[in-house]
């Protein structure tokens, strides 16, 4: 067990990582942010995505020890009613429905948006393109992205 | 709320049927907020691995290597000395360690084991259960977990399965085939008579469809946690579909009343039909049971791929008789479906397939034997319209295969055959509400393909009935793959009835049947809407053998009778 001290959706954390635990697990089992999903522990699915010092990453496949010092951010710290752009966006557009994929598509699109605030079709395809969803076929995910991007111009 | 399509994908041809709807609606055709969709926009949905437990013990697999073995002996010792292991489970722990899925509603023989003690039958089978601390010393547990197996011989393809000294898959089914009403190997549709009508077709179109088995792969991956709630209950989160299906299996399985079971789901992470299964509850909660501690049971991705239970293969195929202007006068199926090593949901899949024949086209001749069939492959389950997605690729296929022989555009040869109001179909229902041709001039118009005025002025209201509402005055019957010692009424008894005596198969006649037993039969001398008149028809009988239902059953005492999709009406 090693302690672990990092920023989590702006507010500073602590809590011990075992050995080898992954930011998933080390996420959900150890700091409660249920938010990131496990959907494959192998890197193909992108349920687990998470913003580490602006760059998305894949939780289940970064060791826990690496965010020391570091920010990370996760779909709980968005606006907790629904309220930022992109939350708003999929809730309009149905981008989301069993909605285990959300957490993960959210963090991808807002790196996107942060990045590059109004993306052609194209760049929201290709951030989207390491999440994987099973339910909507995509178009309303890509809908809702670019709608976001428009409503935050 | 703007339009959650695509604008131009999706039309609403209002201007069709219009006299036959009413179109003061309040949510139909428009767009709507999900009532769940604020807890997916902010990560707070509770999925079923969302519930967090103190001590929480992970459950893991022994699986087998082999497509069928038999088990000599499984020594767990070495296991139980690996550091964080809680406790080893093998069959001798599950109180009632055989279960088939539909048993619940009476259908089907209990065939498959949680635990297997003795015999394996697909690559993946559990044979034992470790529960410890960790999730990495559940792993490493499993792997010193020692079993001896006996490799048998086994087979993985449907048509191999059923010819003679096929290995055999499940003892009770010695002939790789599931047991229909307790006397036909496979489900029978009987209507007209095809071979006679194949004699005087201009041709003859013949085609084979093979679909694969396909993964219903949801992102989170199956699972369950199970926790005593100190009052002598257990309760259980479960990322099940079917929450009371799985509540009833549990009970059961454990040997339960279910009101010791408390059980939670509701939060799906995608089902598509691979979660009703009930595979986790039964496991981790006799796993709580045991330890005294919350319990986790929830597949890697790998094992959802490996052992998940997937749509199942499906082979048909399609002999049609067709006139040289383009109708299809007679039309036989030999389908297969591959159950895998256990029942599960492919004996109502298949009963699904033959209510669905000969797809929504009117053909005075139909002829259709579809089969249940046993392998060593991983069992078969649900997924989104089972039963009907696999044979609805093979007609369709078929039915361009049969547009370019007769020289005909395909979304003509369609509008031909297709059903009409007042149009009799081969299970002895009269069709209504059609609407297949309406469809294929709106699909002709947007794909550009010319259509004549003739074809374009046709309409599912007009030119239905009559001679083509008439049931056909002979209907060739036959007793091919009739079968004995099963118990006649009903599906089964429940805890399984066993054979009285051995089993015996038919040898198997899947692709053109002998009709060596042929005999004409006249269905209106049964009652015009007895499916049951040929010698097992689409439609179950009842299982309890009253007179075969008249088409508006009036129930004696009113609410003494209750129908069932799978099991047709039955007494209460």
């Amino acid at each position: 067990m090693r302690p672990v001290t990092f920023t989590l959706n702006g507010a500073p954390r602590a809590a011990f990582a075992a050995e080898g635990q992954n930011l998933l697990d080390f996420l959900r089992r150890g700091v409660g942010d249920l938010s990131p999903k496990y959907g494959c522990g192998q890197g193909s699915c992108g349920a687990c995505t998470v913003i580490v010092d602006g760059e998305t990453r894949l939780a289940c496949l970064m060791p826990a020890e690496d965010a020391a010092g570091r920010r990370v951010e996760t779909a709980a710290g968005l606006d907790p009613q629904g309220r930022h752009p992109l939350q708003e966006a999929f809730m309009e557009h149905f981008a989301a429905q069993c909605g285990y994929c959300t957490p993960g598509m959210l963090m991808a699109a807002r790196a996107l948006l942060d990045r590059n605030p109004r993306p052609s079709r194209d760049e929201v395809i290709e951030a989207i393109s390491g999440n994987l969803c099973r339910c909507t076929g995509y178009e309303p995910i890509i809908a809702a992205i670019l709608s976001a991007a428009e409503a935050r111009a | 709320m703007k339009d959650m399509t695509n604008p131009g994908m999706i039309a609403f041809r209002k201007d069709l049927f219009a006299d036959e709807r009413d179109d003061r609606l309040n949510e139909v055709g428009k767009p709507t907020r999900r009532q769940d969709i604020l807890g997916h926009v902010t990560g707070r949905s509770p999925f079923y691995d969302d519930h967090l437990f103190d001590g929480l013990t992970h459950l893991r697999c022994v699986r087998s290597p082999h497509h069928a073995a038999r088990v000599r002996r499984i020594d767990t010792a070495e296991a139980a000395r690996i550091p964080g292991v809680v406790r080893i489970l093998t069959g001798a722990d599950v109180p009632r360690n055989l279960n088939t899925l539909l048993s619940l509603l009476d259908f089907g023989i209990d065939d498959e084991p949680v635990l297997s003690t003795d015999r394996v039958r697909y690559r993946g089978e559990p044979v034992a259960a470790v529960i410890a601390e960790t999730e990495a010393q559940a792993r490493a547990a499993v792997k010193a977990v020692r079993v001896e197996w006996e490799p048998l011989p086994h087979v993985l393809d449907v048509e191999e399965a059923i010819r003679p000294g096929a290995p055999v898959v499940l003892d009770i089914y010695p002939g790789n085939r599931f047991v229909y009403h307790g006397k036909y190997d496979h489900q029978k549709l009987r209507y007209g008579d095809v071979e006679a009508a194949f004699g005087h077709a201009d041709h003859i179109v013949e085609g084979r469809y093979q679909m694969s088995p396909i993964e219903q792969a949801p992102i989170e991956t199956c699972g369950a946690i199970a926790a005593p709630e100190q009052n002598g209950r257990y309760v259980c989160y479960t990322s099940t579909q079917a929450l009371f299906f799985s509540l009833g299996t549990a009970a059961k399985v454990l040997n339960l009343p279910s009101s010791r079971l408390h059980f939670i789901g509701g939060t799906v992470g995608g089902g598509f039909g691979g979660k009703v299964d009930s595979i986790h509850e039964p496991l981790a909660i006799l796993g709580a049971m045991l330890t005294g501690r919350p319990v986790k049971y929830m597949w890697d991705r790998e094992e959802e791929m490996q052992v998940g239970a997937p749509r199942g293969a499906e082979r048909w195929y399609i002999k049609d008789g067709v006139m040289k202007d383009g109708r299809i006068v007679a039309r036989r199926f030999t389908g297969f479906f591959d159950s895998g090593a256990y029942t599960r949901l492919s004996s109502y899949a298949v009963i699904k397939a033959a209510g669905h024949l000969p797809g929504p086209y009117t053909i005075p001749n139909v002829h259709a034997d579809v089969y249940c069939v046993f392998t060593n492959r991983t069992p078969a389950t649900a997924m989104r319209g089972f039963g009907i997605t696999g044979v609805d690729f093979a007609i369709e296929a078929h039915m361009d295969k049969v547009a370019e022989v007769v020289g005909m555009n395909p979304v003509a040869l369609r509008i031909l055959n297709a059903y009409r109001d007042g149009d009799m179909k081969a299970h002895r229902r009269v069709a209504k509400n059609c609407a297949l041709i309406e469809c294929c001039q709106v699909v002709a118009e947007k794909a550009g393909v010319r259509l004549s005025p003739e074809l374009l002025a046709m309409s599912s209201r007009r030119g239905g009935g009559g001679e083509r509402g008439r049931l056909p005055a002979h209907t060739a019957t036959d007793e091919a793959g009739r079968v004995e010692g099963f118990a006649a009424q009903g599906y089964a008894r429940r805890g399984g009835p066993r054979p009285v005596e051995p089993p015996r198969q038919a040898a198997p006649g899947p692709a053109p049947v002998a009709a060596s037993a042929s005999r004409a039969a006249d269905p209106r001398a049964r009652g015009a809407a007895a499916p049951a008149a040929a010698g097992g028809g689409s439609m179950p009988p009842p299982a309890a053998p009253p007179e075969p239902p008249a088409p508006a059953p009036a129930p004696a005492r009113p609410g003494s009778l209750r129908f069932s999709s799978i099991s047709g009406f039955r007494r209460r």
